[in-house]
């Protein structure tokens, strides 16, 4: 099955305009012994084999919807979306356009986006978002190489929060490996109960950014406050990384002074498939706006007086700065830039509250019905918001394999990343968790050996 | 927050968000909470307001309706954009995506659980091998660029690894798209530019020259970005690999090899896909993409973590156990989870598997096909620099002798003749480019009224100029004001009056 | 084309005033780059610097660049007007214009403005 609406008559009247005698005959250029390779592929599918074999495939998986009860988080949250974000988003004119270089024509993507940036800004209480990047740990990634191109290289250190998430961090090696930095705070031995002021001592003159989460990898809920204050006398900028939903509810981290705040906008109408494609929001201050990567989409007016948007700033990109640009990034998550805007606006205000609120409420429910539990304990006792760490009596990922035998997903076993945190678990709690679900687990770990 | 600016002034075609909110308006609302009501954090660490809009779904609703009619897109019509593969996409792509057993998968559930989403990886990567002949594939990138910069990292890891430091060059044709050189600027490289000879290829004599023992490798496009297949692609792969160099591949123009020629047959040590491109992702609007790459045996071992694997081979009735493994010497951890699994991933398999090996080959030689008959047809009324056999694109120039009209008001007088422009100013070595890319979803009607309106558009070139300066004229908007939006950068809304008075 | 007979140009565009050690962009060059929306100036008062070497970064609408000093020397001035008004380096590139001041500068590989026009009208296609 193709796509090709082409007959065999225009093909050969095509052929004649073009002047060749066969298809083949376009690819003599190509070298002969290499030319037209049999491929060892399946044979090809008709739609209803293909709808059938995708759908058996999909239902060899086991889902937070139909079969499991999921207390997962650790980057990616289950929420609930509203119908209207999919339906939205299934508008060809909107998933089958390109990126809008042709503004006269583009006016739905380059408003919509442009509303997403507006909301951002909103909810971070930033100056200035860009049009997104691909996820949360890249996003952070960007946030250095925004440091290094305003330090122009002659502050070369960050410090990482320990408790920033394990990924995000390893993603910022793997981005930095061509800068030759220093990297320091997140080291095997770092003491994860020092409260944020402990990394104050890690920033001096050479150190270009530091990065924390809110709330952090743990849940928990810090004022940063100080440690910025602390680390912009040092003459250092500070990135923040911050769940959305908690920013609802939560001092924002302009009020803290951060320079950039970015983040994973998935819980924001994004499904969880799996991992991606996510979305990665970016926001700073006005001021280091020529150093941001990544599509801008300013207002402006068009030459009949209509206010209008386009992409703006553009010779900061890639395509005209080429290898002097502080990014090479080119798509992003437009769509899903759509999506958290249509979720955001839907929502609303109220919605956005409510959705908060009950995240708080019942982690908060989880937290306490399970701390009672005999040999059950939390492991902090900061402030927190929807997630939290868990103290077993045994290794979390034993305690993760009997749930599962109930069909509960326990939490992320943080074992994985702190050898010190073996029998904990990282549990998650959102307004698609009932109190029964809740019940169920603690009922569940009463009956564990 | 800043302040309002032409929104005083100019005349509102559809209100932001923000100004259609009406505070107390409902969307959709949450149940009440099931549980006991516990103290909220101290009052320190709460915000104290939040200035987000207020709106029933069905003003939400038509809202994003109205905005989405100001699109053009690939179902309004023919979008020729050359480098961006602007083909049709399949609509049961948007059903298997959505399949609940893939929407509701937590990207950390244990292995056990997520078999079907795996068992799809681990297919994909080995068919993706297969089409371009890599011994090796991550599907973790992203996108194009992404991918690019996952290849880089693997170059100079390889390098580095045989304790081979003085390689801190790359080469990148003058055709290259932007996103090239600005990987390798990202690790620091220094990038030489490699001239075209007069027929599209890479220039031999000044690709040799620039080949010594501190090149880190190249990277080249091919088809390049004017469509031209290079005529010595195997002499210029010896020049790299001889002084130690590896040779990357840029796959936004893979569409015009499937089943034609394997890149890794041609000695290509890596490259990436643009699923978005070749197998009918959709663009959304500037993305999501997905850049899988492709690499040899040699990097191999540098592969991104984590791969999907087999972590527990097939026993007798029991299906194998598929997982995730981390190559020896990674170059580590590109982004968070797995890559866009959702919506690229499921897409591009269920594409790949309704085309089988014949139907990627038809995808080729018809989008080849398209872009000759074309570039045929407006052969005469347009130069065109490069004027050989194309592949699936080819490069016009958007001038005239004796006309100030450019490629920019060519591009936008087609807007009014119903269709998107082609790519303009890119590649950069031809001037006033016109970029066209039509792809093998294209009827040779629709090829034919896009030639004749550009023929149109040639003759009002000469006979009313002033009409293509001033063009468009029946799309919903005009040219816009760039200057302005640049020098006064309102890069968000302005917040009404009072916006958020009750708090 | 506006090319004063006082000052002495770098092929890379920059103009240098010998007399007060001022350095700027040409107007062919703000002509070519069009509407200049961002300029950075990297160098800071007191910094010596090599002819050739990139003392501030220039961002148009459709465009890039990096400007190069045409002379050595001790940076005695800085303009902070241009970074706040881009624009003035499109409508008075030889006056308010001015990026910064050299002290002292020996001049690197520079041509007089007749040799420069000549070179500016070999470029234009
Ligand atoms: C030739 C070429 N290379 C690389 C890219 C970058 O791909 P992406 O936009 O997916 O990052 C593009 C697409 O814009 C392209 O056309």
């Amino acid at each position: 099955m193709t796509y090709i609406p082409i007959s065999p008559n225009e093909r050969d009247a095509m052929l004649k305009e073009v002047g060749v005698k066969s298809l083949d005959d376009l690819f003599d250029a190509v070298p002969k012994k290499h030319r037209f390779p049999e491929l060892d592929l399946p044979r090809a599918l008709t739609e209803m084999e293909a709808a059938a074999l995708l759908g058996e495939m999909a239902t060899t998986n086991e889902n937070v919807h139909d079969h499991l009860v999921s207390f997962l988080g650790a980057g990616a949250y289950h929420h609930y979306i509203p119908s209207v974000v999919d339906h939205m988003l299934r508008r060809g004119e909107f998933y089958t356009a390109y990126t809008p270089y042709q503004p006269e024509i583009s006016q739905g993507t380059l408003q919509a986006i442009f509303e997403y940036q507006s909301l951002m800004t909103h909810l971070t209480g930033m100056e200035v978002s860009n049009a997104s990047h691909y996820d949360g740990a890249t996003a952070a990634a960007e946030a250095v190489n925004l440091a290094y191109a305003q330090f122009r290289g002659k502050r070369r250190k960050i410090v990482l929060s320990p408790s920033l998430h394990p990924q995000y961090r390893e993603v910022i090696r793997t981005y930095t490996q061509g800068l030759d930095l220093e990297k320091a705070g997140d080291g095997e031995l770092a003491d994860l109960e020092a409260g944020p002021e402990a990394l104050t001592s890690l920033v001096d003159s050479n150190t270009m950014l530091v990065i924390i989460q809110y709330p952090d990898f743990f849940g928990r809920i810090y004022d940063y406050t100080k440690l910025i204050e602390d680390a912009h006398a040092k003459g250092s900028l500070v990135c923040i990384v911050a769940n959305p939903t908690a920013l609802v509810m939560l001092k924002t981290p302009a009020e803290m002074g951060a320079d950039i705040v970015v983040g994973e906008a998935q819980p924001l109408g994004i499904p969880l498939w799996f991992g991606g494609p996510y979305l990665g929001f970016f926001t700073t201050k006005k001021s280091y706006v020529h150093k941001m990567a990544g599509r801008l989409i300013g207002e402006t007016v068009d030459n009949r007086g209509q206010r209008s948007y386009v992409l703006t700033l553009t010779a900061r990109e890639q395509h005209i700065k080429r290898e002097r640009a502080t990014s090479n990034i080119c798509s992003n998550q437009g769509l899903l830039a759509l999506a958290s805007a249509v979720y955001m606006s839907t929502l609303g205000k109220t919605g956005l509250q409510q959705v908060a609120n009950l995240c708080y409420q019942k982690a908060h429910y989880a937290a306490s019905e399970l701390s009672k539990i005999d040999g059950f304990g939390l492991c902090f006792t900061d402030p927190f918001f929807h997630e939290f760490a868990l103290c077993c009596p045994r290794p979390a990922s034993e305690v993760n394999e009997y749930l599962l035998e109930h069909g509960i997903l326990g939490g992320y076993d943080l074992g994985q990343d702190y050898p010190s945190l073996a029998n904990h678990l990282l549990v998650a709690v959102t307004e698609m968790n009932s109190k029964q679900e809740i019940d169920t687990l603690v009922e569940v770990l009463k009956e564990m050996e | 927050m800043s302040t309002p600016s032409t929104s005083l002034t100019a005349t509102i075609v559809e209100p932001t968000i923000f100004e259609l909110s009406s505070p107390g308006r409902l969307g959709v609302t949450m149940p009440a909470s099931d549980v006991p009501t516990v103290d909220l954090p101290p009052r320190d660490l709460l915000r104290s307001e939040l200035p987000l809009p207020e709106l029933a779904e069905v003003d939400v609703v038509r809202h994003y309706t109205r905005l989405s009619k100001f699109n053009y897109s690939v179902d309004d019509g023919f979008y020729p954009l050359g480098s961006c593969t602007m083909k049709y996409n399949p609509k049961i792509n948007e059903d298997t995506c959505r399949l609940p057993g893939f929407l509701y998968t937590h990207p950390l559930q244990p292995i056990e659980t997520v078999q079907g989403n795996l068992v799809l990886m681990f297919e994909l990567q080995e068919w993706l091998k297969e089409i371009s002949g890599f011994a090796g594939v991550t599907l973790q990138p992203a996108a194009g660029a992404h991918g690019e910069f996952t290849g880089v990292l693997m170059m100079a890891a390889y390098h580095k690894s045989r304790g081979d430091s003085k390689r801190t060059r790359m080469l990148i044709p003058d055709a290259a798209h932007g996103t090239n050189p600005a990987s390798a600027g990202m690790l620091g490289m220094s990038v030489v530019t490699i001239p075209s000879d007069e027929r599209g290829n890479v220039d031999l004599k000044a690709l040799e020259a620039a080949c010594d023992d501190t090149v880190v490798g190249m990277m080249l496009t091919n088809p390049n970005t004017l469509g031209m297949f290079d005529e010595h692609i195997e002499k210029v792969v010896k020049l790299v690999k001889d002084c130690g160099g590896l040779m990357y591949g840029d796959g936004a123009n893979l569409n015009a090899l499937l089943g034609i020629v394997r890149p890794g047959d041609l000695g290509f040590d890596v490259m990436h896909f643009n699923l978005h491109k070749t197998f009918s992702v959709p663009h959304g609007g500037g993305g999501p993409g997905s850049g899988p790459v492709g690499v040899s045996k040699r990097l191999l071992d540098f592969l991104p973590s984590p791969l999907v694997g087999i972590v527990e081979e097939a026993d007798g009735d029991m299906a194998p156990l598929y997982g995730f493994i981390t190559p020896e010497q990674s170059i580590g951890r590109m982004k968070a989870f797995h890559g866009h699994f959702g919506g690229g991933l499921v897409r591009a398999y269920t594409y790949i598997a309704m085309h089988g090996p014949d139907g990627l080959k038809d995808i080729a030689q018809y989008a080849v096909l398209n872009a000759n008959y074309l570039q045929a047809k407006l052969r005469g009324t347009y130069t065109i620099p490069y004027d050989r056999i194309c592949m699936h694109e080819f490069v016009a120039e958007g001038q005239f002798a004796g006309s100030d009209v450019r490629a920019l008001d060519i591009a936008k007088r087609l807007m009014d003749y119903k269709f998107h422009p082609p790519t303009n100013y890119f590649p950069l070595i031809v001037h006033e480019a016109l970029m066209i890319e039509p792809t093998e979803t294209e009827n040779k009607d629709t090829l034919d009224r896009f030639a004749d309106a550009l023929i149109k558009i040639a003759e009002e070139a000469r006979t009313q100029p002033e009409l293509l300066h001033t063009a468009p004229h029946t799309t919903p908007f005009g040219r816009m004001d760039e200057v302005k939006a640049a020098r006064e950068l309102v890069l968000c809304c302005w917040l009404p009056e009072g916006y958020d008075s009750e708090k | 084309m506006n090319v004063p007979s006082n000052l002495k140009f770098a092929k890379s565009d920059e103009w240098f005033d010998a007399a007060s050690g001022a350095v700027g962009i040409s107007d062919y060059a703000q002509n070519q780059l069009s509407d200049i929306v961002f300029v950075e100036i990297l160098v800071e008062e007191g910094e010596e610097v090599a002819a050739g070497k990139i003392i501030a970064s220039i961002e148009s609408v459709k465009a890039s660049s990096e400007i190069y000093a045409p002379a050595s020397g001790k940076v005695s001035a800085v303009n902070k007007g241009v970074s706040d008004k881009p624009e003035t380096l499109n409508s008075d590139p030889y006056g308010e214009g001015w990026m910064i001041k050299i002290e002292g500068g020996s001049a690197g590989d520079v041509m007089d403005a007749a040799e420069y026009e000549k070179f500016c009208e070999g470029r234009t296609h």
